[in-house]
Order: C-alpha cells, then sequence, then structure tokens
C-alpha cells in the first residue's frame, strides 16, 4: 500500500468545489448532485428527458482531468493498487449498490447530510462502516 | 448542456484537487487501524468537511427561492422512513468502495486518465446499477421494495 501525504488544505479546497458544483446544480437546474444517481440515469429506462443534460454532467468529470494536464502539464497523482478482478467485483457492487441506497458519497454524503436528511446519514454511517471493515479485513487480517 | 458541463467541470476538478480521484489516498483513510501505525491519512475528512460547509450553507440561500434559475422546481428528495434499501444498498455500495478505493465520482472522472483499470470499474459499475434498476423496476419487486426516489440531476 503506497503511502500517501496528509493534505488538509488542497483536500478542504477541493471539497469546497465539489460543494459549489452541488450548489449550481441546484440553483441552476434544481437537481440534486448525486453522481449515482445521474450516471445510472443515463441507461434505460428512461424516466424523464434529462438525458443529455446528464450526460453534459458526466463528460465534463470526465473532462477534468484533461483540464489540469493543459494547465499545469501533468497529470495528478493516481495509484489504482486493485487488479482486474477486484475493479470487476467492486465495480459491479459499488453500481449495484449505490442505485439500490438511492445515492452514493456525493447525494447522500455531502448532499443529503447538508440537507439534514436522516436516510441520509444512515446511508453515510452504513457505508463507511463497510468501507472500513471492507480495509480492515484486506489489510490487516492473515 | 453547457451549464451541466461547466459543473461537472467544477466537480471533477474538486475530486482532483482534493485526492479523492487517487484510490489509494481513499484507502488510506478507510484504514482506521493505520492511526496507530502512523501512515493513516485524514484527508478525506476535510474534503467532506469543506464541501459540506458549501453545500450547507448554499443550500440554505438557494432553497429560499421560489425555484431554479433554469428549472420549474427543485426535485428534492420527500421520503424520510429508514426501509430496508437505504442500508442494505450502501452496506454493498462501501464493500465495493473498499475493494477498489473507486465510488462512482472519482471512477467516471478517473476516465479522464486514460486507464484501462477505470474503464473496467466504470463498465462493471454501469453493469451493477443497470442491474439494481431492472430489479427494482420487475413488477413483482413493487410490493417487496419501495419505489426509489426519483432524484439526480
Amino acid at each position: 500500500m503506497p503511502a500517501t501525504s496528509f493534505t488538509p488544505v488542497a483536500s478542504a479546497a477541493g471539497g469546497a468545489l465539489i460543494g459549489l458544483a452541488a450548489v449550481l446544480l441546484m440553483a441552476l437546474k434544481g437537481r440534486i448532485a448525486g453522481v449515482s444517481g445521474i450516471a445510472s440515469r443515463l441507461l434505460p429506462p428512461y424516466e424523464d428527458r434529462e438525458f443529455a443534460g446528464r450526460l453534459a454532467f458526466v463528460a465534463g468529470l470526465v473532462a477534468a482531468p484533461g483540464l489540469v494536464w493543459l494547465v499545469s502539464g501533468r497529470l495528478p497523482e493516481q495509484t489504482i493498487e486493485a487488479g482486474m478482478p477486484v475493479l470487476v467485483v467492486g465495480g459491479l457492487l459499488v453500481g449495484f449498490g449505490s442505485v439500490w441506497g438511492n445515492g452514493c458519497t456525493s447525494g447522500h454524503g455531502v448532499c443529503g447530510l447538508s440537507r439534514l436528511s436522516v436516510r441520509s446519514l444512515v446511508a453515510t454511517v452504513t457505508f463507511m462502516a463497510t468501507a472500513a471493515l471492507t480495509v480492515f479485513i484486506v489489510r490487516h487480517w492473515g | 448542456m453547457l451549464l451541466q458541463f461547466i459543473i461537472g467541470l467544477v466537480f471533477g476538478l474538486g475530486l482532483i484537487v482534493s485526492g479523492m480521484s487517487n484510490p489509494a489516498k481513499v484507502l488510506n483513510f478507510l484504514d482506521f487501524a493505520a492511526i496507530r501505525s502512523g501512515t493513516w491519512d485524514a484527508s478525506l475528512a476535510f474534503v467532506m468537511a469543506g464541501a459540506i460547509a458549501v453545500t450547507f450553507t448554499g443550500f440554505k440561500l438557494v432553497l429560499r427561492r421560489p425555484q431554479p434559475l433554469f428549472g420549474e422546481k427543485f426535485h428534492l428528495p420527500t421520503r424520510e422512513d429508514i426501509d430496508t434499501r437505504v442500508i442494505a444498498g450502501p452496506a454493498i455500495f462501501g464493500i465495493g468502495w473498499g475493494l477498489s478505493g473507486f465510488c462512482p465520482g472519482p471512477a467516471i472522472t478517473a476516465l479522464g486518465f486514460g486507464t484501462a483499470a477505470a474503464v473496467i470499474f466504470v463498465a462493471a459499475m454501469l453493469a451493477g446499477m443497470w442491474l439494481a434498476r431492472f430489479i427494482a423496476n420487475r413488477p413483482s419487486m413493487s410490493g417487496i421494495v419501495t419505489p426509489a426516489d426519483r432524484v439526480g440531476a
């Protein structure tokens, strides 16, 4: 497991940008910035006519590393330790669980907690707990 | 559409600047046993604090208005009950997050880094999302599971 340095200022500033995006989406379009909700509704069945807007939001996410590269001349640090089987299983669980629970880190963790939603608090505590337990088992058992 | 693109871009930049887009950093935060050994990375607590501080304040100001600037109404979740789905879903999601270090936002942003790992993860994630919606939308499930809130941009 590669060590990563403690970056409180950059992390809080980045968090503020995430918050700014969530506030802008609510102010301009009246929508919750929940990435699992947005991404899953790019797939059928289609319940409304917001497809193009959702695709544009996702395209903005994908374009962000390129913008950083254009401005700074390099891509930010990213270390993915998981191998192919773990990526597939992890992806399936993340996709299924976030839609089954109506939200992920952004929808429940950021927007829901900011609205003081009890459902989102229960969801956030639950996914933090199982994520931490999973990391504990993978890294410290055996 | 341009608006949503720019908002997505700001969101993605936030994920990158904060370090959330680096799975190793996420996993080092989730590794609470490392507090004793000194390799714990507390940064992600600051991401959440920064994001919630801005969103909490911003939502308070924005939701005073009668409607969004470019929309008919605010689409807010209305449910407040604690059903099995709002526990089982996040429990499953957390296991996948702890295995990989990716949650949905950073995973999609990682596509822009151009790695095969991100493509594989996002493909599996979309398959899982499709499956969850397929099961939830089956008529035979309507008596068992309560309908999801129709939110999300």
